[in-house]
């Protein structure tokens, strides 16, 4: 166990190639679908918080239970609409970085939604009445909203990325888990785990583990600066 | 013109509970009229339907010649909303939707918040203010969309003497502009100092809308002179 666990640490002090590879893809793809998944869903949320329409209620349960949709059935969607007989076969992007990204993007979306729209409704109850006396409209509502929140949607730009970055089923669903092209973290310490190659995949264990603490840690201290500076 | 402002036989009664009951009220386009009145009795709401943030759903809401009004009204709440930013940006919020250029609107603000003794401010955090100076940038982010009509609804609740004095020449220089001003307060002494005119309520309706000088004078209805001798029983006394 200990010379497992040695390796796992050589691996990591070496920057080990074929290591370094699969940890800058997953980035890469996480930080893609994260950062699109921001653009629609956090003003989606905020929409979501600031509108009246018949059905609002329905659509609010339905983004919170989105929240919990299952990896492996967003793979499964993805799968079909990407593979060659679906609607968007011809795009040709199934088992490509590509196709992780999307994935990713339909799991965090509803997330951020959901955590901005239970954010910016708290605010939006403080603020609904001297934004409509200034004559604001529902995009400049939104958009102020979006920025007078923005440091407590850290928390929901944390939660997508830690969504993001820990699934397996959709990513192996649509990327293939191809070497060199879309093997990323996740799927990588499955196959190594399976295969017995324990120091791989505990090394990427320990670099994924790393990435959401440092991630964390920066945002804990981005809030903590925030409240001095702003309140 | 948007004035007079005439209500007619308004009323308001949520979940049947009776706030305003066929009130009638007309309100001319100069000076400061002050709200008066028990708690409870529909101060707020009145304000909130001349903002247009609360429906009139019984009797009638007539502006001057036109069904609407059509120049700027703007509002100050009891707690004035604050945003997690400068105290620059908070007094030019108001002038966004005016679709003047950032430089306009941070130089209108610069302005506005020199008048209300804010300026040295202008970069620091403004939830960070002092309650009194919060309401300063409040009157500032308001007076900055140089309104025809400010409502302010008990603008100076909780605030210590210097900030209710800050906050009372501020309204004054807005009056001063040219803005009508229709104001809520509990503080007959703000009122006896500000108020050109008095609407006071009672029971849902306006029991009396005179001069201040008289209404404070000689109160007319005996809801408005009990009102008055519980708030201000030396004055009674005076007159008397």
């Amino acid at each position: 166990m200990s010379e497992t666990l040695l390796e796992a640490l050589r691996l990591l002090g070496t920057f080990d190639a074929k290591l370094m590879d699969i940890v800058w893809l997953s980035l890469r793809v996480s930080m893609t679908a994260v950062v699109a998944g921001a653009v629609i869903g956090l003003p989606l949320g905020a929409w979501l918080a600031v509108a009246e329409f018949p059905g609002r209620n329905a659509l609010v349960v339905i983004v919170n239970g989105l929240m919990g949709l299952p990896s492996v059935v967003v793979g499964v969607v993805v799968y079909l609409a990407l593979s060659r007989s679906g609607p968007f076969g011809s795009l040709g992007l199934l088992f490509s970085p590509g196709a992780m990204v999307i994935a990713q993007m339909m799991l965090v979306i509803p997330l951020m939604a959901a955590l901005t729209r239970q954010t910016v409704e708290d605010a939006w109850r403080d603020y609904a009445l001297e934004f409509r006396v200034m004559g604001f409209s529902r995009a400049q509502s939104v958009a102020t909203l979006i920025h007078d929140c923005r440091h407590s949607l850290l928390v929901a730009l944390l939660a997508g990325v830690g969504r993001a970055m820990s699934e397996v089923g959709a990513v192996m669903i649509v990327g293939g888990n191809i070497d060199n092209v879309t093997r990323v973290m996740t799927t990588a310490i499955a196959l190594e785990t399976s295969k017995g190659d324990l120091p791989l995949a505990i090394a990427l264990g320990i670099v994924l583990m790393g990435v959401v603490l440092a991630l964390n840690a920066g945002a804990f201290q981005v809030r903590r600066w925030a409240m001095r500076r702003f309140g | 013109m948007m004035f007079p402002i005439r209500l007619e036989q308004v009323a308001f009664r949520p979940d049947g509970r009776r706030v305003l009951d066929n009130l009638d009220l007309t309100l001319s386009g100069e000076g400061i009229s002050i709200v008066l009145g028990p708690n409870g009795v529909g101060k707020t709401v009145l304000l909130k339907m001349i903002a247009g943030l609360q429906a009139v759903t019984e009797g009638r809401l007539l502006w001057g010649d036109n069904g609407h009004p059509v120049e700027r009204i703007a509002m100050v709440f009891q707690q004035p909303m604050i945003l997690r930013s400068t105290v620059l940006d908070n007094a030019a919020l108001g002038l966004r939707p005016l679709g003047l250029s950032r430089r306009a609107c941070e130089a209108r603000a610069r302005e506005m918040l020199e008048r209300v003794g804010l300026n040295h401010r202008a970069g620091h955090s403004a939830r960070l203010l002092s309650g009194g100076e919060k309401q300063r940038l409040a009157l500032a982010r308001a007076w900055a969309v140089q309104p025809r009509l400010l409502l302010l609804d008990e603008p100076t609740a909780n605030l210590d003497p210097s900030a209710v004095e800050a906050v009372e020449t501020i309204v004054r220089g807005i009056r001063t502009d040219g803005a009508k001003v229709l104001m809520t307060t509990h503080n007959l002494g703000q009122a006896t100092r500000l108020a050109d005119d008095i609407v006071f309520l009672a029971d849902g309706r306006v029991q009396e809308h005179a001069p201040a000088r008289q209404f404070f004078a000689r109160p007319e209805s005996p809801a408005a002179r009990h009102f008055i001798q519980a708030e201000l029983p030396w004055r009674i006394r005076f007159d008397e």
